[in-house]
């Protein structure tokens, strides 16, 4: 989470004029004692744009895929493209895209489908301007959940992902 | 962390006339009956300390006969003779009569500072001597003498070599699914001298044994776990080094059969192709060179001369076989579903494989052209095939449900029978 301090300031002084929507809600969770202050406060960094919280809440983090493919899908082109706009915009940021499998599969075999995943992801913001030389890639196949999986379609789907995490 | 063992080992001749052997366990049959074996608790003479470790040495012995299926120990609480009496004047028309096959008796004395185990092995029906050993080591060893003396056995009655004086490394998990530790753990193939490898503070991977033994490849994600890296720890010294880079993530490794090099996958670019690397000059070489297939999971037939590996090329993971030196790639399975880890029995008659079909994970083994394909086992979640040094016994991962904890399995793949290897916590990826 390395953010030089120049672009702290920039990103502040952006916040007051670019997160107007958001505003009113943060200053209304804000009254409501401690545990909805720290709610508050978390939401209040998502109101500032160029943060990790606007990226992860606002931006969308997270790339899904079918069953055994890593092939981008609509819903996920449309992320990309959220993500690779707003990397543009914060320039001093370098990312990791996390590839990750289902548990019903074998080790091997994913770690190498969860790097053609996270690829897949890479090529897209690529293509829509993001410098190659600022996206590394790893796969932790099916061995990292990002849900705990319960047996559900919706947990196995949570795990076909390639996550963009900002370095 | 390898112990020096000295064994003296002396042939004990027989006591009685010999004469040809019938007493032999065909394990090519499909299907067979295990050979009835008596196991005389071996007799310590008045010493109570050796008293207890000759009788501890043939439980052992007892354990890993049962445990592979081959051999059923007749109950001790019908034996007519101790082992003292065995091994001077086994009564065979006694021991018929509890229809024990083979007979076994052994004495423990000291020499010195050393124990000295005796022991003969008998077939009752030809009435003869089929093995007699003295084996002389100090006394931690005990364990390794009853194990060798169960190797003998073994090997004297089906033909092949022993595997029970072996060790099993694999990965050791803890935790629950989010936050899932993994650690190198190392134990005799019977679950005793059980020690952790690695701490658990890193993600380890698929680690393979080296043909000697001695060492152990595996990925090693890094004090970060971003760093995916290959490495080989060395079981004597106990230190671990990572191993050069090539572009991509490095996965899969396995050590070639003289153990001079590495062959592996690396996954770059959405695609994953195999490669070898000399340990020595430590220089990566392209074995394959997909543009957008992956290639995984590479092991060497025991000669060295062919590859079996994964490759997505036709749409699914299925097995391929090539030459080591390139060419004559050929597709070996067909079934419905995917398949991964292909590996190639120590025999070179086999290839033992995991096989995913809809939500039902199997191990099989088929042979190098792909003929004789059948499953072993099968469960919710099943992978990571590895074979005993003697090519008889395969040992996988096994997860029975969901929920289930995540053990270590054995099938002997003539007679089919399981085994859950005894280990202390979950585990998986063993390797042998």
């Amino acid at each position: 989470m390395r953010l030089k301090i120049s672009s702290l300031l920039a990103t502040a002084a952006l916040a007051l004029s670019a997160c107007d929507s958001c505003t009113d809600e943060c200053l209304d969770a804000s009254g409501q004692g401690a545990l909805a202050a720290a709610e508050a406060a978390a939401a209040a960094e998502a109101c500032v744009p160029g943060t990790v919280a606007d990226f992860v809440d606002n931006v969308g983090d997270r790339v899904f895929f079918d069953f055994d493919r890593s092939t981008v899908r609509s819903d996920g082109m449309e992320t990309l493209q959220r993500q690779a706009a707003w990397l543009n915009t914060y320039g001093n940021y370098v990312v990791t895209i996390n590839g990750h499998c289902d548990k019903r599969g074998t080790t091997e075999y994913n770690l190498a489908l969860g790097e053609r995943r996270a690829h897949a992801a890479k090529e897209k913001l690529i293509a829509a301007g993001v410098d190659a030389s600022r996206i590394k890639v790893v796969s932790y196949g099916k061995n990292r959940p990002i849900v705990e999986q319960d047996g559900s379609e919706w947990a196995y789907q949570q795990n076909r992902v390639a996550i963009t995490v900002l370095d | 962390m390898l112990k020096k063992f000295l064994f003296s080992l002396i042939i004990l001749l027989s006591l009685i006339s010999p004469s040809w052997a019938d007493l032999h366990i065909d394990i090519t049959e499909g299907t067979f009956k295990p050979v009835e074996i008596a196991i005389t608790p071996f007799d310590g003479g008045g010493d109570a300390a050796l008293t207890q470790v000759a009788s501890q040495i043939s439980k052992v012995i007892s354990n890993d006969l049962e445990s592979c299926g081959l051999f059923k120990v007749v109950n001790p609480n019908a034996y007519i003779q101790n082992a003292r009496e065995v091994m001077s004047h086994p009564r065979f028309p006694d021991w018929k009569i509890l229809h024990a096959e083979a007979l076994v008796g052994g004495l423990v004395k000291r020499n010195g500072q050393n124990f000295q185990v005796d022991f003969r092995l008998f077939d009752v029906f030809t009435e003869s001597q089929l093995a007699g050993l003295s084996l002389e080591t100090e006394p931690s060893n005990w364990r390794r003498v009853a194990h060798k003396i169960a190797d003998e056995i073994y090997e004297r009655i089906t033909g092949d070599k022993g595997y029970f004086d072996t060790r099993i490394v694999y990965v050791a998990e803890s935790g629950p699914e989010m936050s899932r530790k993994y650690s190198l753990a190392i134990m005799d193939q019977d679950g005793e001298n059980h020690q952790f490898i690695s701490t658990g503070n890193r993600r380890v991977l698929t680690p393979r044994m080296s043909p000697c033994r001695t060492k152990i490849a595996y990925v090693d994600f890094g004090a970060n776990d971003k760093t995916p890296t290959l490495h080989i720890h060395n079981l004597a010294t106990g230190q671990s080094d990572a191993l050069g880079s090539v572009d991509g993530q490095r996965m899969s490794p396995r050590f070639s059969p003289k153990g001079d090099h590495i062959i592996l996958s690396s996954a770059n670019k959405g695609a994953a192709s195999l490669y070898k690397m000399d340990l020595a000059t430590k220089k990566f070489d392209r074995l394959t060179t997909a543009t957008s297939t992956i290639d995984v999971s590479p092991c060497y037939s025991p000669d060295g001369s062919k590859i079996v590996y994964i490759s997505d090329r036709g749409g699914k993971p299925q097995i391929y076989v090539r030459d080591a030196s390139g060419g004559n790639e050929t597709r070996i399975s067909f079934s419905p579903g995917r398949y991964d880890n292909p590996v190639w029995s120590p025999r070179g008659d086999l290839i033992a494989f995991t096989r995913q079909n809809g939500g039902t994970f199997y191990i099989g083994v088929m042979g190098p052209d792909g003929s004789g394909e059948r499953m072993l086992d099968t469960g919710y979640l099943l992978e990571g095939p590895t074979w005993s040094p003697n090519g008889r016994e395969v040992m996988y991962t096994y997860q029975a449900s969901s929920n289930a904890k995540v053990k270590l399995r054995s099938v002997d793949i003539v007679g089919f029978h399981k085994r859950e290897v005894n280990i202390p916590g979950e585990g998986s990826y063993p390797t042998w």
